[in-house]
């Protein structure tokens, strides 16, 4: 991947000044839906949804070496496949590829 | 700062959404033709759509002097049905020469199905028998990347298509590279949740630098709203970018592509005649 360092005008300082509270906020709403998730009342397991299971294999890329963070979750949620489909499943995306993750 | 808002659904919009376009700045935006929610079931609708396309939404956009273009095709999520598709397909030319109309769009592919792919084929093969620009919708969420990769294979394969006259919007991250390494525009879309938040894009734009690049609101039915573009003015002002760069990105990168049209005048729009612009826009 190309270096894309040191492209943001912003000092770090005030990177964290302008967006540390928004970013806060969204941890924390995260956080909330995993408990969310625990507390369903028909106490399946989260990970049984691919969907699920796809978001916390993504977790670990934020805290991981390199840059380019963005991409990296969108490749792993991605379909990676080339042939188009033979037929049409539903009309709307699922926010993650399926693949051998499991079902709904 | 005046801007252009190149991917709206002003369809799906109120009036007072033009009012508050107007007031931000906006002086000319483009409507791509797309999906109503459901399934049309005949191409005798998609005729009445073109038709509020090309007449009455131009005429709700002049009462605020904001310039009205459009695009029209058979959109990505009815693009599987091929019988459909052929029949629209035989319909659009009589509307191409219309003031408005700028080119074929929004096309491209939904689910990324071998059906959906023929009927995004005929819509290239179209445009490109009439000489007209192209306006891509790249698929959605964990469709886009493989779907960006196949509209791209099918477009490099027209040999006769400048891929400077082809807009693929919708992109992002993971696929902004492979839309401007094979020399076509790309739009970045501020639409929530499912594309482009106002800060991703602004990092785009500081990552990749803004030549070829415009944002848009793709606002429509959905949660979205009409201003996403002076927010996206206020974004880069908060990061001190300075006032040359977000012009272009806003104002000179939409002029530069939708120009290639010899239909599309960067002035205000001339204001309609208060008879004329009731009698089209009357809502009660």
């Amino acid at each position: 991947m190309k270096d894309l360092s040191s492209t943001c005008p912003m000092e770090l300082t005030r990177i964290v000044d302008e967006y540390f509270s928004e970013n806060r906020h969204r941890l924390i709403e995260l956080a909330a839906f995993l408990d969310r998730l625990d507390r369903a009342y028909d106490g399946q397991s989260p990970t049984q949804d691919f969907r699920v299971a796809a978001l916390r294999e993504a977790i670990p890329v934020l805290l991981s070496p390199g840059s380019q963070r963005v991409k990296r979750i969108q490749l792993l949620l991605s379909d990676p496949t080339d042939e188009p489909r033979e037929d049409l499943d539903r009309k709307a995306a699922y926010g993650a590829y399926i693949g051998a993750r499991g079902s709904l | 700062m005046d801007y252009i808002e190149p991917h709206a659904h002003m369809i799906s919009r109120t009036t007072d959404d033009y009012r508050q376009m107007a007031l931000m700045g906006c002086v000319a935006l483009s409507e791509p033709a797309f999906w109503a929610g459901w399934d049309r079931k005949s191409a005798d609708s998609f005729e009445d759509y073109f038709g509020q396309l090309t007449e009455f939404e131009p005429a709700r956009a002049a009462q605020f002097g904001i310039k009205h273009y459009t695009w029209l095709c058979l959109n990505p999520k009815e693009g599987e049905n091929r019988e459909l598709a052929r029949e629209v397909l035989k319909r659009i030319p009589k509307y191409l020469d219309r003031p408005n109309v700028l080119g074929i769009g929004e096309i491209g592919l939904n689910r990324n199905t071998l059906r959906e792919l023929e009927t995004f084929k005929d819509h290239v093969s179209l445009a490109l028998e009439h000489d007209k620009m192209i306006l891509i919708h790249t698929p959605h969420l964990e469709d886009k990347y493989k779907g960006t990769k196949l509209i791209i294979k099918a477009l490099l394969s027209f040999r006769n298509l400048d891929p400077r006259r082809v807009m693929i919007d919708h992109a992002e991250e993971h696929t902004i590279e492979m839309i401007r390494d094979n020399g076509f525009r790309c739009g970045l879309t501020l639409y929530p949740n499912t594309k482009v938040s106002l800060e991703r894009a602004a990092d785009i734009i500081e990552m990749h630098g803004a030549e070829g690049i415009y944002v848009n609101s793709a606002c429509d039915w959905g949660i979205s709203t009409p201003i996403a573009v002076p927010q996206f003015v206020l974004e880069m002002r908060r990061r001190r970018h300075d006032e040359g760069t977000i012009r272009k990105v806003v104002y000179e990168n939409p002029i530069a592509f939708f120009a290639q049209s010899p239909k599309f005048h960067i002035q205000r729009a001339e204001a309609v005649p208060a008879t004329r612009t009731e009698e089209l826009v009357h809502a009660d």
